[in-house]
This record gives C-alpha cells, structure tokens and sequence, in this order.
C-alpha cells in the first residue's frame, strides 16, 4: 500500500483545513519589524510567513548594475533552510531564482524608479515558514516593505493564489492543496489601479475557471490590501498613542 | 500649478495619513489617459483621479494638494547646505558620505589655495571621518554632486555636536516659516546648522543644554506627523530648561 492522497474537499464542501472553497486563511501584517532596514513587513498568510526587506535607494553595487535612466530593483526571493518539514538546502534554486525574477518585474510595474537614476533598491524575501502561497505572500510583504521604505509606488501590490481541487476552484491554496491539486495559479493585483502585475499558471484552468479565479482573487486582493493599509497606517498612528516624552 | 485646478474635489483632510494608492482627489473636467507624475508633490494623476504615491501625511494650502512623505531617502540638488562625513581620500579630491544614494566630491582645489598635487597632502586638511558643511556645487542626474566649502560658515567641523535625523524629518525641525527651528534656538541658547540631509550641527552653551536639545530633536523626529508639535516642544524645553520665554 502506498501513501494516500488526503481528503482535500471534505463532503460538507469545506477544504482539508475547514475553510470555504472561496474562504481566505487569517492574514496578519507587521510593518516595520527590523530596525536596520529602510523598510520592512512580516506577512502571514494562515502557517505560510515571509519577511521582507528593503534597502535603498542607495548606490549600487556592482557598478555595472546600474542604469542611467532608473533604479536598478534587485529581488531575492530565498526559502530559509527551516522553512519546509524537510531542510532546504539554503543555496538558490531554479524555482527561486525565477520567483525572485517575476516578483522583480511584478514590483518594477509600481516603482516610480525613474526618480533615482543610478541607483538600486535592494528587495530580499525570506519564507520563515512555508506552507503554500509564499510567492504571493512574498510579493504582499515586499510591496509594503516597499511603501514603509518611502519609495514613490503607483500602488500597493497583494499577492493571492488561486487553486484548483478535485475539480473546485478554491482561494488561496495552502501546502497540501498546493501538492494534491490539478491547478495553481498566483496572481499579484494592484487594487487600486486595478491591474494585474503578475500572473502565472501551474496546471490546467478552462477559460472559464480563469475568469471566476481572477473575480475570487480581485475580491480577496480588497480585503488583504486593507489589511495592509490598516498595517501601513498602524506604525504611526502607535506614536500618536504613546505615553508623552517625560 | 496647473494640476490643481479650481475644480479640484478634495475627498481627504488636511494631516491624514495617507499610503501609496489612495485616491486623494476627484479632478471635474480634466481626464488623464497616461498616468501623470508629480514627484516633488508626492501625488500623481490618472483619469481623473488623484493619488498619493509614498506614505506620508497630506498638506493641503490653497486648495493645493500635496503629500509629504513620512520615509524618504536625501537626492542632492544644488545650493542645498549639506553636512558630511569624509568617507574617502584620494589624491586630488575628498569623497563626502551625504547620506545619499550618490556619492558627493569634494575637490582639493576648492579647500586649499593654490593646490598642488605633488605639494600638498589632503589628509593634512580633512581626514577620513570629519564632519564638514558644504554647499552642493553642481548635480545632475548623470554625475555624482560636487560640494564647495567656499562660502560663509562653509568647512570643516570643528566644535559642537552633529545630530543625526531621518531627512524627511528635516523640514519639521525647521518648521513653517522656520518655527521650530527659531523655538530650539531661542529657548536652548544653541547655535544650530540644519543639513538638508538629516544632520544638525549645534554648539550650545554646556551640556546639559546640548543633552536636552537632543531629546527634543528626537521628539520632534518621532512625532513628526503629530498636530500641535511645536507647542509640545515648547513646554518640553521649557520644563527641562526652567522657563524661558
């Protein structure tokens, strides 16, 4: 006998961890967490967890790099070793080398960098702890470490995935639905501007499925961006709280 | 500017904070297709909406919209009073760390009279770590800034204390109309020097004074977004100093 696959839609139509198929997990945002960036936001989505950090803009380095017209953005979007059941090695793999590439070009689409010409802002994802989703939640923090970092942005961009399973589209797909299922497909949505700045497929979507998906994954974008708004806002809004300057 | 014209229908308050992405204002009459940037303003327009581009705290004067960001990095332009730290010598000019994605440089001819390269050793003049007040001489987007120290107060470090602030908190130390700037100096008897880059060099009478200025310029820093500062400060400096207005 060899190992099952598990139950992922249960018979009362919930998904192996209890949510609605259209059901997000609970999301949590802390801006600001580290002292020694310029910006910087810890994401969670249900177990999945990312910090993101951004440095700059500053001078960048190599010289090569940089570009006369623009900023440089350079995006490392890295696992660390304790972040899955068994160790990762920490050493970048195919897979993050091309997540760290459309991350990069999901957040060049919000980036006024032609403002800093010859300079490069420095973007690094570390899943802390991964359990589906970390691309996305990736692309949420490092949008917002973005924006606590000061830089102009068009927007704030929210990563969200959508998933298909035994034959139901479900939002935001965790590590077992991710491994089981037929269909993966992560999408970073600017909510305001109403753009779609990343969008990838694993698997196979009818026309249709992707059109109910992206309508999933819009209305899941509202929720989480006001999240990151309150976040956003909460940083300063605390000093405001604080006991007076004795 | 033409941006804000009178049809301008402002949906935020005055000190609100604000996040990249809020719309700020409904623009009657004016339809942008191409998204339209405003980066001194912090605000960019598209359709005929307005919006915020950083976080920052919105300032509206004369029914002009504008954000003032709460994070910002320092970008160099010419004729600001910048302090630096040496960071570099070489044989003809200094290396200055403004705080700045761009390096600044200082050249050996614009401190020492008749320099001679063969003659005279920079390190002599300015080593690496010392503080100096300059003048930005020249910057633009394709060259690094170039500083002069030729000008009233210009050089060298000597004295004092140089406080080290966040630069988008420069303009609240100094204040509207330079307030706060006029309220530190009056009260703590300090002689201040404001670096648009986020330094503040002061000479005060002891220490105790330099000590309280401090904690006050520290204040200012935190609660930079909060109403009704300066009258904080005052009372700040005025119970840690004993009055003296």
């Amino acid at each position: 006998m060899s190992v099952q696959k598990p139950v992922l839609i249960r018979e009362d139509g919930r998904r192996i961890d209890g949510r609605r198929p259209d059901e997000m997990r609970p999301v949590k945002i802390a801006v600001g967490v580290l002292k020694n960036a310029n910006g910087s936001a810890l994401v969670e989505y249900g177990e999945t967890r990312v910090l993101a950090a951004v440095y700059g803009p500053r001078e960048a380095l190599p010289k090569y790099m940089s570009m006369p017209m623009r900023a440089t953005l350079r995006v490392r979007y890295h696992m660390a070793p304790f972040s899955t059941d068994e160790r990762k090695s920490p050493a970048p793999t195919r897979r993050e080398i091309e997540l760290s590439k459309v991350i990069r070009e999901a957040l060049e689409a919000i980036v006024f960098s032609s403002l800093f010409p010859r300079t490069g802002i420095d973007v690094f994802i570390e899943v802390l702890q991964a359990d589906g989703g970390t691309r996305t939640a990736g692309l949420t923090a490092a949008s917002i470490a973005l924006a606590d970092a000061g830089i102009p942005l068009k927007d704030i961009v929210i990563g969200v995935a959508i998933g298909k399973v035994n034959g139901v589209l479900v939002l935001d797909i965790n590590g077992l639905e991710d491994e089981y299922g037929e269909a993966d497909m992560p999408v970073g949505i600017a909510p305001n501007l109403g753009e779609i700045v990343l969008f990838q497929l694993n698997g196979v979507l009818t026309r249709e499925e992707v059109k109910v998906g992206l309508d999933m994954a819009f209305k899941a974008a509202e929720n989480i961006y006001k999240i990151a708004k309150e976040a956003l806002y909460n940083k300063y809004i605390k000093v405001l709280e604080e006991v007076k300057f004795e | 500017m033409s941006t804000t014209t009178p049809t301008l229908k402002i949906l935020v308050a005055d000190r609100q904070i604000v996040r990249p992405g809020d719309c700020l204002a409904l623009i009657e009459g004016v339809f942008e297709q191409k998204l339209k940037h405003i980066p001194e303003k912090h605000i960019y327009i598209l359709g005929n909406r307005v919006y915020s581009d950083v976080v920052g705290v919105v300032s509206i004067e004369n029914n002009t919209l504008s954000v003032v960001p709460l994070e910002s990095t320092y970008i160099p332009r010419k004729d600001d009073t910048v302090i630096g730290v040496i960071s570099g010598v070489s044989v003809s000019s200094w290396s200055v760390d403004i705080k700045s994605p761009y390096k600044a440089i200082l050249p050996a001819s614009d401190v020492i009279e008749g320099f001679n390269p063969a003659i005279h050793n920079l390190r002599n003049y300015l080593d690496i770590g010392d503080y100096v007040l300059a003048k930005v001489a020249a910057f633009d987007r394709l060259r690094d800034p170039v500083l002069t120290v030729k000008g009233k107060g210009l050089g060298k470090i000597i004295d004092g204390y140089v406080v080290e602030i966040k630069p988008s908190k420069v303009a609240r130390v100094i204040g509207k109309k330079g307030s706060m700037y006029n309220l530190l100096t009056n009260m703590t008897k300090c002689e201040l020097v404001v670096g648009v880059n986020g330094y503040i060099w002061a000479r005060c009478p002891d220490e105790r004074v330099l000590d309280v200025l401090v904690k006050a310029i520290r204040l200012i820093e935190t609660k930079a977004h909060v109403r009704g500062l300066t009258e904080e400060v005052r009372s700040y400096l005025a119970s840690k100093l004993g009055v003296q207005l």
